[in-house]
């Protein structure tokens, strides 16, 4: 009881977990996945030996799986950053839309930017415009108390529906059946990492900001700052941290990212915005968020995993009978595991027996008084 | 007959062995004082008891049987009850519904009010409560709030009642109604273990005192008639200390540190009245005052943390305005009131909280990139410099002591060399070695020629430290004496809000 107390406050308060409960929920998912393959008669084998051969059997499946982890490394990186200092953002879907679209705008549109500025700029400004809906969802819930979950849910309808309207209305493209703005200048578009893929520059943005966050955390007085207030925000009222600055900031850079996964998918992928271009990556990033216990660095792993199970599917859809819906129970099954800290630890305390002399030395002392 | 027994009871967590081979024994009808500094194992050895922890070695036997407790549910259900240092009370509930709940008299699938009511109301008055049943439990005091987890525990049928550390959070004249209903306890055939380092209480109500110290049960006999408070501190810290030390100011010098119009209205009430006060260099200024009497209020106001209705506040002359950040920079350093919720980030690391609020100083950071380096000296500096017991500034603050997390707090300010410290019960839930020792740190800090302000809700603290000393009563100021002026019986009549006339001074000299 004792060491599932500690893994489910790790799990709650400080952003950097214990790596091994988050392989263990991802087994176990993987296993318990496998159970309801075979209750509901298909084989698991041959479920997973799909799933694997379309990710990571080939250098295409690879590559497969890392252009599907691009998007979701990003809103996955959106939502751990924001829960560093415990904001819940929920809005990454409408900064995803909103990124999307301002990127999109300003690749069709502004045709002055000569060479490798332009695209630069389209990330930027989309990456502004996703990180002013976080500003602005920070504003209200410092200014009024509002719930950031509520305002950034209402606020993904909105821009969603702003954004779908801009693409039939105003801004679509002439002649064009479907509900898309214009295509992008080719000076515009994000260049891809490997030929006849959808795999872009973005992930290599986005492990770099990934990798920056982590380091900018760890030995930053900003990442200090944002640690203390997660882990407890009295004391750093007390302490004469400037909590609204650092809301505002983090949520700041919290919406960019988002807004960045969204102009990732309109000037790499699509070279326009359409009507519909995230199906759901905002929200995506949450289990990849939480896979990775908020850690920016393991993100980039988590979302390689849920990048892999979603190009396995692909395949698994192609080469098999087997209904694809048993890839979202596993990917579902591992939010499950991950925000059930309490059951992993008993499964790993009983595992780890023979090794508890080790870890023991490694866990922190813990006395029991009070 | 022995009521209770537990021998060789061993426990061990990673790194530590809490208990080591101890024997306990509880008569029927008696109140033992378990006594023994923080991380001693009371609370362990408790725990044990009441199923919430489960020992490695050892057999517990409860009326002649020998007994397995696999949660509290088990205790509590065979009649052994623990009221824990953190009340478990639902604030929006009354005081019936929190005493009923878990156990509810049933008719059919309700609740039986009607009968719940009755039982509850027979306890209160059985017991000389004085509560309301009906009132909500956040409306009551914390000494009420104790009683309330107290009937929770009768109302199950204890017939042992353990309490940890029960009086650490009430007020003198709390702590003698508690004993009171203690006595009344024992005479109705319980048995009560009360969990304690606080000495002059465990002689005022223990039969008898069993001492712990590092895990070991050192003494399981000791009768308080034939005990000392210097002979008991001895045993459970395991040497000579100095108690409730004393050093008169040598050096008092100007006024550093003044406070003028101070008025603070919260939520529409008038907190603090508009208050005057100074401190003067090499000086202690104590505050003395039953909590919620604007102490809260008053800590805020001087560190930066709420903005009142009016206030000026000069460092030497100079004034200080703006956030908690600038009065920190300004040279106030703040020992917060509750170290948990306020002082520290207890799932960060000891490092982390060393540094908590000047983390921006020059010394520590460049640019907004810290220095592991500097960090590091630093932090072990200060775990030597003040004694922080720990096998490494890497491990969490939580893991540590509640003595051992107040030092980190104290180190954080002192080593920062403030010009005033405004301290607020910086030796609450301590035990008697890290007491001694931050009590001594203050003295040295005075001695250099800083202003202290102590705010504690221990008078005997207040009046062994300051050089000078307020009464706070309803958000003013009713009286200014100097140590030893007044008596401890005075002062809290002052702080109960009542007037002394010289008739009731003698009378109460008489008393003392």
């Amino acid at each position: 009881m004792k060491s599932g107390k500690l893994i489910n406050n790790r799990f709650l308060k400080s952003g950097s977990g214990s790596f091994t409960t988050s392989v263990m929920a991802f087994l176990l998912a993987i296993i318990v996945g496998g159970i309801l393959i075979e209750i509901a008669g298909f084989s698991s084998l041959a479920t997973y030996g799909a799933i694997f051969r379309g990710s990571l059997g080939s250098t295409k499946g690879i590559v497969l799986s890392l252009s599907q982890a691009t998007p979701l490394l990003l809103t996955g990186l959106s939502f751990a950053i924001a829960f560093r200092v415990r904001i819940i953002n929920t809005g990454a879907e409408g900064q995803v839309y909103i990124g999307a679209m301002a990127a999109a705008l300003v690749g069709a549109y502004v045709n002055f930017l000569p060479g490798i500025t332009h695209v630069a700029v389209s990330v930027l400004v989309g990456m502004i415009a996703g990180g002013m809906v976080g500003l602005f969802i920070g504003f209200l819930k410092i200014k009024f108390g509002a719930s950031e979950v509520i305002v950034g849910i209402m606020l993904n309808e909105i821009l969603i529906l702003i954004t779908a309207w801009l693409s039939t209305g105003p801004l679509m493209t002439p002649g064009s059946a479907t509900a898309q703005t214009n295509p992008i200048l080719e000076t515009a578009r994000l260049g891809r990492l490997v030929p006849r893929s959808q795999l872009t520059w973005a992930l290599v943005l986005a492990v770099i900001i990934a990798f920056y966050l982590e380091w900018m955390i760890r030995k930053t007085t900003l990442g200090y700052e944002i640690q203390v207030i997660g882990s407890n925000l009295k004391a750093a009222k007390t302490a004469g941290i400037n909590v609204p600055k650092i809301y505002l900031l983090t949520i700041f850079i919290s919406g960019a990212i988002a807004g960045l996964g969204g102009a990732a998918l309109s000037l790499g992928i699509h070279y326009r915005f359409i009507e519909g271009i995230s199906t759901g990556f905002g929200f995506a990033g949450i289990p990849v968020a939480a896979l990775a216990m908020y850690s920016p660095a393991g993100v980039v792993v988590s979302s390689f995993l849920f990048g892999a199970l979603r190009a396995g599917a692909m395949t698994l859809n192609r080469t098999t009978s087997i209904p694809i819906e048993f890839v979202s129970v596993v990917q579902a099954l591992v939010v499950v595991f991950v925000a059930a800290p309490m059951l992993i630890a008993s499964i790993k305390k009983n595992l780890m027996k023979p090794f508890n002399g080790i870890r023991n030395k490694r866990e922190s002392i813990k006395g029991g008084d009070a | 007959m022995d009521m209770l027994q537990m021998k060789n009871i061993s426990k061990s967590f990673p790194g530590t062995k809490a208990l080591d081979s101890v024997d306990f024994y509880l008569k029927e009808q008696e109140i033992l004082s378990l006594l023994g500094e923080n991380g001693a194992g009371k609370t362990t050895l408790m725990k044990v008891l009441y199923g919430m922890l489960h020992p490695d070695t050892g057999e517990i036997y409860y009326k002649g049987e020998q007994i397995h407790q696999k949660s509290p549910l088990d205790a509590i259900n065979k009649g052994i009850c623990m009221v824990h240092q953190h009340f478990m009370l639902v604030p929006a509930f009354t005081v019936m519904d929190n005493i009923i709940v878990g156990n509810e008299p049933k008719s059919g699938l309700f609740v039986d009010e009607k009968k719940a009511r009755e039982e509850v109301k027979a306890l209160i008055s059985r017991f000389n409560f004085n509560i309301n049943p009906d009132t909500r439990v956040e409306k009551l005091s914390v000494g009420e709030q104790q009683r309330v987890e107290i009937l929770k525990a009768l109302y199950r049928k204890a017939d042992v009642i353990i309490l940890d550390e029960p009086t650490a959070v009430l007020t003198p004249h709390e702590v003698d109604s508690l004993f009171v209903i203690l006595r009344k306890l024992k005479e109705e055939g319980k048995s009560i273990v009360i969990i304690t380092h606080k000495l002059r209480e465990t002689m005022a109500i223990a039969d008898r005192i069993n001492v712990l110290r590092d895990g070991r049960m050192i003494e399981t006999d000791i009768d308080p008639k034939n005990a000392t408070i210097h002979s008991l501190s001895e045993m459970m810290v395991g040497r000579q200390v100095a108690l409730g030390i004393k050093r008169p100011a040598k050096n008092i010098g100007g006024v550093a540190f003044k406070v003028e119009h101070l008025k603070v209205v919260e939520d529409g009430v008038v907190k603090i009245k508009g208050i005057d006060f100074s401190i003067r260099r090499g000086e202690i200024l104590g505050i003395a005052g039953i909590e919620g009497n604007g102490q809260t209020q008053l800590l805020e106001s001087l560190t930066g943390l709420n903005t009142p209705v009016s206030m000026k506040i000069t460092l030497d002359g100079k004034e200080i305005k703006g956030s908690a950040d600038k009065f920190l920079r300004s040279g106030i350093g703040h020992i917060p009131e509750d170290r948990l919720t306020m002082g520290l980030a207890t799932e960060m690391t000891i490092r982390d909280n060393l540094i908590l609020g000047y983390h921006k100083s020059p010394s520590l950071q460049k640019n907004g990139i810290l220095s592991s380096k500097k960090i590091n000296d630093y932090s072990n500096k200060c775990r030597e410099d003040f004694n922080i017991k720990t096998p490494s500034i890497d491990v969490k603050a939580k893991s540590l002591s509640g003595g051992n997390q107040q030092k980190i707090v104290i180190a954080r300010t002192f080593s920062h060399n403030p010009d005033v410290i405004i301290a607020a019960h910086p030796t609450r839930g301590v035990d008697v070695g890290a007491m001694e020792y931050i009590h001594s740190k203050l003295l040295d800090l005075r001695d250099e020629g800083k202003a202290v302000l102590l705010i504690s809700a221990d008078l005997d603290e207040v009046r062994s430290l300051s050089d000078r000393i307020l009464v706070l009563y309803e958000g003013k100021i009713v009286s200014e004496s100097m140590p030893g002026d007044l008596s401890e019986v005075q002062l809290g009549l002052l702080m109960t809000g009542n007037k002394i006339d010289e008739e009731v001074k003698d009378e109460i000299r008489e008393i003392d």
